[in-house]
């Protein structure tokens, strides 16, 4: 496999699109959807939000006008990767009552596997920590049948967005493994080109098919100092370092009681969340009886049903389902898989409807825990 | 391109069908579901199944039969949602879904040579069976044998008869305790936890293993310990709501831990000081 870089122009990016989905994928990138960037169906970089840049902030996210044609000017919007591999309201298995009082199962079959065109490196970062869910000892059939056959077409970032920290995350803004093409857009007054390495043998054959010219020695610098440069820009950071252990030290912290002020316990975070797996499972039948369907939906730990056992919910109260949520994310998932379950996408910030930031109240624990200890 | 190799296992969430051999009342709200296991199926003391009921639903029930006899399962539920209270219509000969078993065990291997130390609190009487007939059909391999059992009134023991019998053994002790009782009941009344200081054993040679709502694992966890036990020898069956068993739906999170998967079982060191705060 060689690993040169080569140059495309927008007319071979929608070359690139063809050759993609004549391999068999159903290709996927970023549209505008109501006012807002989202992965969906694809057929050319017509259906791109060409030209368009988005305002983020916490509580708020807005869709701005660019003076140029880029392709890729914005960064991530609500949609991950995760409605697509992590379904929900899919069926884990339907089944149906046999002649003899048992019943029969069967497994859904799987759709077409998924080409992202325009994926930015954490969300691709987000798949694989969710393969760490799914696909580690026990295959997940609803998630495992997606993700199988998946290609991506990674864009790095070079203008990082309002609530972003992937940097912190070691997550981007430039994709480090994972894809299949890495891209990065270059767009000035007098020029607009895009430089494409392979990640795989698959992204190498169809970047071949495309017949690009290689990349040239500035080129490939002058992407270098772009992504180099887009990371110094980062607005926001996560200083992780102990930080798994101050959170688990923080339990009884007044600081969640203040969180619980403000936080409406509305679960926005949990599902524009490209790593939040939570999920429950409903059963079905027809008005006979004789077919049956469990579906799975995503589920969040912000419900109050959520930790429900006989007797009531566990976590009754706001405060300790943001415990929950938070600790989860940036503390106990590394004892269960080796990593946080934070990627630094900024969508948990931006869609808080009351703009709780996950930095700052990270920060704030590890704050008050240090001083605890020295005192 | 990312290819993940296909697994070779069948799949975790599918219940298997299976046969109901029997149903009995155990309690006014308890019923015993007896059923044919698929072959080759065995299970440790403390595991559990997830038993489905066609169209309506599914939730785990730990398993408390005798895991020398795995073909025989049995479980022992308490009719108190949808999906229990449509299990208790089901009759011999019916079919039901299951899937497992699931988790981990209770540490009957580590305590032989030791003294066994069983608390039940309610319920919990029934996934601490399989353990203590695992023990009663290895007398010779343990020390002394205690069972403490809390339940809330005399009408609510499960297990009367065999009680009668473990009673009735010089090889084990039992002891009773009921929330309220009416004149007729002549054991002990108050919580579980006031019966440890009677309960004869060695602490520095014992294993405990408790079960029961979580608020009297956390009493009857510090009491063990003040009794001398040690916290690593202390373990205690955790419960959470589950939907997958596997580790996939996040619901039965408990700190660091999937209760379904790593656990229920866990050690008093490991979780006593999560224990103690609200609402994990
Ligand atoms: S916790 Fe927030 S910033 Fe981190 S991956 Fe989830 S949505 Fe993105
Ligand atoms: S932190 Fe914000 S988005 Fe998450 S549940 Fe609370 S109010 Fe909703
Ligand atoms: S029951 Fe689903 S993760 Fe444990």
């Amino acid at each position: 496999m060689t690993t040169a870089p080569v140059i495309l122009d927008r007319a071979a990016i929608d070359a690139m699109i063809g050759v993609i989905e004549g391999r068999g994928h159903r290709v996927v990138g970023p549209v505008v959807r109501s006012g807002a960037v989202v992965l969906g169906d694809l057929s050319s970089t017509a259906d791109l939000p060409v030209g368009i840049s988005d305002e983020q902030t916490p509580g708020r996210y807005r869709l701005t006008a660019r003076d140029d044609e880029a392709l890729f000017g914005y960064v991530v919007g609500p949609s991950s990767a995760k409605p697509f591999l992590h379904a929900t309201g899919v069926p884990v298995w339907q089944g149906e009552r046999t002649a003899d009082g048992s019943f029969a199962t069967r497994k859904p079959e799987a759709p077409t596997p998924v080409a992202f065109i325009g994926i930015r490196p954490c969300d691709l970062a987000a798949i694989g920590i969710q393969d760490k869910v799914f696909l580690n000892g026990y295959r997940d059939g609803v998630y495992g049948d997606r993700r199988e056959g998946v290609f991506s077409v990674v864009v790095n970032c070079v203008e990082p967005g309002g609530t972003c920290f992937c940097t912190s995350m070691g997550t981007g803004p430039r994709a480090s493994k994972g894809y299949d093409i890495a891209v990065t857009e270059v767009i000035d007054d007098e020029e607009h080109w895009f430089l494409a390495e392979p990640g795989s043998d698959a992204g190498q054959e169809v970047l071949a098919q495309l017949g690009a010219a290689p990349a040239s020695d500035d080129e490939r610098v002058r992407v270098e100092n772009l992504l180099v440069d887009a990371a110094d820009r980062m607005g926001r950071g996560l200083d992780t370092e102990g930080l798994p252990e101050a959170i688990k030290a923080s339990m009884e912290s007044p600081r969640w009681d203040e969180i619980a002020k403000r936080c409406m316990a509305c679960a926005n975070c949990t599902l524009v969340c490209p790593t939040c797996f939570c999920a429950t499972v409903e059963d079905e039948t027809d008005l006979a009886g004789l077919e049956a369907q469990r579906v799975r939906r995503w589920d969040s730990c912000f419900n109050e049903e959520f930790s429900y056992i006989h007797g009531g919910s566990l976590r009754p109260s706001t405060y300790a389902r943001y415990r929950q949520w938070l600790t989860h994310k940036l503390s106990t998932w590394v004892d269960q898989f080796g990593e946080m379950g934070c990627v630094g996408c900024g969508r948990c910030i931006t869609w808080c409807p009351v703009g709780i930031d996950i930095t700052v109240e990270a920060a704030a624990l590890a704050a008050a825990a240090k001083e605890a200890t020295h005192v | 391109m990312q290819t993940i190799p296909e697994s070779t296992q069948i799949d975790p969430m599918a219940p298997v069908p299976c046969k109901v051999t029997a149903q009995w009342d155990v309690t006014e709200d308890t019923f015993g579901l007896r059923l044919a296991a698929p072959a080759g199926y065995s299970f440790q003391p403390g595991q559990f199944n997830m038993l489905y009921q066609f169209g309506v639903g599914e939730v785990a029930i730990s398993i408390s039969g005798d895991p020398a006899y795995p073909e025989s399962l049995v479980h022992t539920i308490r009719g108190v949602g949808a999906v229990t209270k449509s299990l208790r219509n089901l009759r011999a000969g019916d079919v039901v879904g299951m899937r497992g078993p699931f988790g981990n065990s209770w540490p009957v291997e580590q305590a032989v040579g030791h003294d066994v130390v069983l608390v039940a609190g309610g319920i919990g009487l029934a996934p601490l069976r399989p353990a203590l007939l695992h023990v009663l059909n290895n007398r010779n391999d343990y020390g002394r044998v205690v069972l403490l059992y809390g339940t809330r009134t005399p009408r609510d023991i499960l297990f009367q008869q065999e009680l009668q019998e473990w009673r009735g053994r010089f090889d084990m002790d039992v002891l009773v305790a009921v929330d309220a009782a009416g004149r007729d009941w002549h054991g002990s009344v108050g919580v579980v936890t006031k019966l440890i200081g009677r309960a004869p054993f060695d602490p520095h040679n014992a294993v405990a293993m408790v079960c029961g709502p979580e608020i009297m694992m956390r009493f009857t966890g510090r009491e063990l310990v003040t009794r001398g036990i040690q916290p690593s020898m202390v373990y205690l069956s955790m419960e959470r709501n589950m939907k997958c068993a596997v580790g996939f739906c996040g619901h039965c999170q408990f700190g660091s831990a999937f209760v379904c998967k790593n656990g229920p079982v866990f050690t008093y060191d490991d979780i006593g000081d999560l224990l103690d705060i609200r609402e994990v």
